[in-house]
């Protein structure tokens, strides 16, 4: 799948199955189990938030769940950390504009 | 959740010891602990054991009773071994959110909330890396030089095309090596001092493999409108004033910071422990004296939650902890006394190199205190 390692002269990675989800209404590829995060990013989405007070896009940032770059809406659920919400088969990720809404 | 599950989780109150993070210094711990008779559960809040080491392709040098010569993955798969073959019980994907009153931890997992007490603590939490401020830092594209290692060594995700390395610490050296393994092509290492931060070798190595290191430099400004195409890095003078003369644009779609880090010492603020504030150990760090023990008598700590230094430093003071937390239930032992005259002889050699000068000077402040 495009936007991974195929190659590493180290490491051999052990992916989850392909399952499809939600960017948005585009339906992206992934792997079962990866953060969200990775996920999209593979498939080249950068801006996962626009922030709330000067609406500025947010990406990925600390990759362990500490700095809040990263909150985003999965099945209308705000606030989302998704550099360690596990990927699952058709979930619905949207961007989250400022605070989200509940 | 269950109320079978409930009920074994409220089970989890025989515990001598409770180690708070997986990583190299509370492996090491909890291994240490168990091994001289102490009933330890790991708590964690990674889908697996070993923290920072599951990210490093490198392999360590140093002393050859503490894994000279093997990559640390390799390291966290021996570590995680010895955890299971001591029957050590270990909680995945599970964040300790709070210590409260009773000294009983709070720990979510699975979106529940439950509670945990041991008799004694040894926190293992580690550190988060540090940010650097400059224009449009804030844009997608710019990363934790750490989050880009757990993109692409431990997904396998591509994080970009082209990087740019801010800091020349020992991630700043590694990270770009890692980088090329993955395929990924590296402009160059930014340095605002006028000598590179980290260790000798990984800088020649990078420098081998064609990486340009720009000491005396600093990055200015980053490029882009959703996400980062490119940055502003510019020489510096004497007093690290940047010479406008001496800008430039380098194209590149990822900015990795590796300005240093942190510690995470959020919940020995919560658990009521003495915080000091010494730069040279990463800033505010709880006191602990030289058995790695806090303010709290039942709470001991380790690694880069105690001072930010090497994962080989982080599993001797694992070691350390894990043999005071026992004695501080059990009373000494021969084997315990062993292990921790062999560790500190470890850490004073190691402590000694030009390169860990700052961690003594830091250790002097907070003995004194």
């Amino acid at each position: 799948m495009k936007g991974y390692i195929t190659e590493h002269p180290i490491l051999e990675f052990i992916r989850g199955k392909k399952v499809k989800f939600f960017f948005e209404d585009t339906l992206i590829e992934g792997y079962e189990g990866q953060p969200i995060a990775a996920a999209l990013h593979a498939a080249g989405v950068r801006v996962l938030r626009i922030s709330e007070r000067y609406h500025r896009p947010r990406g990925f940032f600390c990759a362990v769940g500490k700095c809040s770059s990263c909150l985003m809406e999965v099945d209308s659920q705000p606030n989302v950390m998704v550099c360690m919400e596990p990927l699952k088969a058709g979930i619905k990720v949207r961007l989250q504009k400022g605070k989200g809404n509940l | 959740m269950s109320n079978k599950n409930l009920t074994s989780h409220l089970s989890l109150s025989n515990f001598d010891i409770c180690v708070v993070g997986g990583g190299p210094a509370g492996l090491e711990a909890a291994i240490v602990a168990s091994e001289l008779g102490a009933d330890v559960l790991i708590v964690d809040d990674n889908p697996v054991l070993g923290g920072q080491l599951l990210k490093q392709t490198h392999k360590f040098f140093g002393s050859k009773a503490h894994y000279c010569g093997i990559r640390g993955i390799d390291i966290a798969k021996i570590l995680t071994k010895k955890v299971e073959d001591l029957n050590i019980k270990a909680i995945n994907d599970a964040t300790v959110v709070g210590y409260y009153d009773d000294d009983l931890l709070g720990i979510l997992k699975n979106d529940e909330l439950f509670s945990l007490k041991a008799k004694c603590y040894i926190f293992a939490t580690g550190a988060s890396e540090n940010m650097l401020t400059f224009e449009n830092s804030d844009l997608p594209g710019v990363y934790g030089a750490g989050a880009v290692q757990t993109l692409m060594n431990v997904y396998g995700v591509v994080p970009g095309k082209r990087a740019l390395v801010i800091g020349s610490g020992n991630i700043g050296l590694i990270v770009p090596y890692q980088l090329l393994q993955a395929g990924v092509e590296v402009v160059g290492i930014v340095e605002i001092l006028d000598k590179v931060g980290g260790y000798y070798v990984h800088a020649a190595k990078i420098k081998r493999a064609g990486v340009p290191i720009y000491l005396s430099h600093t990055i200015i400004e980053a490029i882009g409108k959703e996400m980062v195409e490119a940055a502003v890095i510019t020489e510096v003078g004497k007093n690290f004033e940047c010479l406008s003369e001496k800008e430039w644009t380098v194209e590149c779609d990822i900015i990795l910071i590796a300005v240093g880090l942190s510690p995470l010492c959020e919940l020995l603020y919560h658990a009521g422990c003495k915080i000091d504030y010494i730069p040279e150990l990463g800033g505010h760090i709880p006191y602990y004296d030289k058995d790695m023990r806090t303010s709290k008598p039942n709470i001991f700590v380790c690694g880069d939650l105690a001072s930010i230094e090497e994962a080989s430093t982080a599993m001797l003071e694992g070691k350390l902890a894990g043999v005071k937390a026992y004695e501080s239930l059990y009373g000494k032992t021969t084997k315990g006394d062993a292990i921790v005259s062999e560790v500190r002889e470890e850490l004073n050699i190691i402590r000694t190199s030009p390169f860990e000068e700052r961690i003594m000077l830091g250790h002097k402040k907070l003995f004194k205190t």
